[in-house]
């Protein structure tokens, strides 16, 4: 090879590595672009969010009730107070359910029996499974039908419970499985049952992770609209909830956005802007106490 | 244990009763725990009754043809002008999905990408939070954004697109922001299960990161990554109040985004709201449109579900 021929390869390699690296460079802007116009996405919204409803929030926006007439005097407490009681009662239902059957999967199911894989499909699916369809089994099981209770708070809250059932399973089966075998072989050699063993072991090491899975689920389900829509919450309810959960009217905070939000007067739209901003503090409250638990209590084996 | 001596042929007899009434109490614990897991089964089989029910009951009172080849959607419409053909219906709402795909899935996968080939070991486990921090936000709260900020402030005022209050380009961004985190962490998911020898390898041949990415590990996490997408249009699909607030209140057979359009959950929650008998026709749209929903959104989860048992067997 001559001097000559040698230069204008290295040249070609050369013009090569620099085409790959501006390539290279190109691209690397792009996936940052991607990830950040998520961040920028969520910056908006929140900026929009505070600018509308900052001004709203005191002591009276959160304990007076609505008032369709004097919108600018309204405030929230009938659908704080029924998205708090709704919470609460999910989780009476979900915990003990969706802890049961995560357990029932991971420590006795025998994976070779139809009716075990056919619940694991099941809630896979139920998971994919749209919130507005949960609201129709809620409307026509719970609110009618079988159960017949009426548009009442606990049917409200039986519904949210189903459709979250799905998240606390996985979660919880999740964190079953973390726990190391070894613990409940050790727990076995020294006479204790399957179910002492589950109980006494198992479980307790398990319950960061658990926890964890519950608050995630509240949090979706307090921030549900559209199956509290057709199990019939109201928006303008001037009374608190309540204590008796099978009896009355309630309102929650996602209703109360959604009529505000759609109504053409722009005292009443602002009232919007101001139940986000307090619906968001309670899953920041929420989200941030999960994270809390994961990180103060995780095990590591 | 029951190894008792050679001369008495049977375990001793308190030991036996001891144990038994333990078994009772693990048998009894087990059923009780398998009652729990049936709930979901129960919950199924409800919805599937639920909907079914009064979808029978509405094609008693319309053709299965008229509803399923029509193209013209105005259930609600008085005088007799009622029509229940439900391809507007499905269209829209297929249509505001695809508008959403259109800004999720680059943005999902090059979000993906970065964070399994890019970032750091500590960049990763920040970020990825965040961004699941985007997928917690309530979906009312995306619905007053499109109608109030993404409508009237960056498409009409910004980009100068000549929107109405309604249109199925604002609601139909929105949407995107909605299912981008989903596709996000999904994918992540997949193209971090791809074994580090397959980079390693590519790496010793030369390749660049960017090569790697594109032509080693995107290919082995495909089925998991169309996983991804099936899942995020099915959540796309099922989407209510974004449509409700953002979309407007008619289903338009269009092909103009800057049209109003209503997706099928959306029409069964205005339907809801509505003041209407509970005994007429129009009631029991809201089940055979669930059913419609319902279907559709089964067949992309069990698609997205086999995708993913695929991508597992391949290195586990």
């Amino acid at each position: 090879m001559s001097v000559a021929e040698a230069r204008i390869t290295r040249l070609a390699v050369e013009r090569s590595t620099r085409g790959e690296q501006i390539r290279e460079l190109a691209f690397r802007a792009a996936l940052l672009f991607s990830l950040g116009f998520g961040f920028l996405a969520l910056a908006v919204l929140l900026i929009d969010v505070l600018l509308d409803g900052a001004s709203l929030i005191s002591y009276d926006f959160l304990t007076k009730f609505p008032s369709q007439i004097f919108p600018e005097r309204s405030g929230i407490s009938s659908a704080l107070q029924g998205t708090l009681y709704l919470m609460v009662l999910t989780a009476v239902f979900i915990v003990p359910v969706g802890l049961a059957t995560a357990v029932y999967l991971e420590e006795y199911a025998d994976r070779d029996r139809w009716w075990n894989r056919l619940i694991e499909v099941n809630i896979q699916n139920l998971a994919a499974v749209p919130s507005i369809v949960y609201g129709i089994l809620g409307l026509t099981f719970i609110v009618r039908g079988a159960l017949d209770l009426g548009a009442v708070l606990l049917a409200g809250s039986l519904t949210l419970g189903l459709l979250v059932l799905p998240v606390v399973i996985v979660v919880a089966r999740e964190a079953i499985r973390a726990v190391p075998s070894s613990i409940r072989e050790g727990s076995l050699a020294l006479g204790a049952t399957h179910w002492q063993t589950i109980w006494k072991q198992t479980l307790p090491g398990a319950l960061p992770g658990i926890a964890t899975g519950v608050i995630l689920a509240l949090s979706r389900a307090i921030g549900e609209t559209a199956p509290l829509i057709l199990v019939g919450a109201i928006a303008f309810v001037p009374f608190n909830p309540d204590p008796n959960p099978a009896e009355g009217q309630y309102s929650a905070i996602p209703i109360t956005i959604l009529s505000s939000v759609s109504n053409p007067d722009s005292d009443v739209q602002a009232l919007a802007s101001g139940a986000i901003i307090v619906l968001m503090a309670i899953l920041l409250v929420m989200n941030g106490g999960a994270v809390y638990l994961r990180n103060r209590y995780e095990q590591k084996w | 244990m029951t190894a008792a001596s050679p001369t008495t042929a049977r375990p001793a007899p308190a030991l036996k009763r001891r144990r038994s009434t333990r078994s009772a109490g693990e048998t009894a614990i087990k059923i009780l725990l398998a009652t729990a897991a049936v709930v979901s089964v129960v919950t199924t089989t409800g919805i599937v009754i639920a909907l079914l029910r009064d979808t029978i009951k509405f094609f008693g009172e319309v053709g299965i043809g008229e509803y399923l080849f029509g193209t013209e959607w105005a259930p609600l419409a008085g005088g007799g002008q009622q029509s229940f053909g439900v391809v507007p219906l499905v269209y829209d709402t297929l249509y505001l999905t695809a508008v959403g795909l259109l800004l999720a899935v680059p943005l999902g996968l090059g979000s993906a990408i970065y964070l399994s080939e890019y970032a750091s070991a500590r960049a990763r486990r920040l970020l990825k939070p965040a961004v699941e921090v985007l997928a917690g936000i309530p979906t009312i709260v995306f619905g007053f954004f499109a109608l109030t900020f993404v409508g009237p402030e960056l498409l009409k005022g910004v980009l100068k697109v000549d929107v109405g209050t309604f249109s199925a380009l604002s609601a139909g961004l929105v949407l995107g922001i909605l299912v981008l985190p989903t596709i996000a962490t999904v994918a992540d998911d997949a193209l971090s299960a791809v074994p580090v020898s397959l980079r390693e390898g590519a790496f010793g041949l030369g390749a660049s990161r960017m090569q790697v990415s594109l032509r080693v590990v995107f290919p082995a996490a495909l089925s998991g990554i169309v996983a991804a997408l099936v899942l995020g249009a099915s959540r796309a699909i099922g989407e209510t109040v974004i449509i409700l607030v953002a979309g407007g209140a008619v289903a338009n057979l269009t092909g103009d985004p800057r049209e109003p359009m209503q997706s099928m959950a959306a029409f069964i929650a205005q339907t809801a709201q509505a003041d209407i008998s509970t005994q007429g026709t129009e009631y029991l749209t809201i089940f055979a449109v669930g059913t419609t929903l319902f279907v559709i959104t089964l067949l992309l989860n069990l698609i997205s579900i086999r995708f993913v048992r695929k991508y597992r067997q391949v290195y586990e």
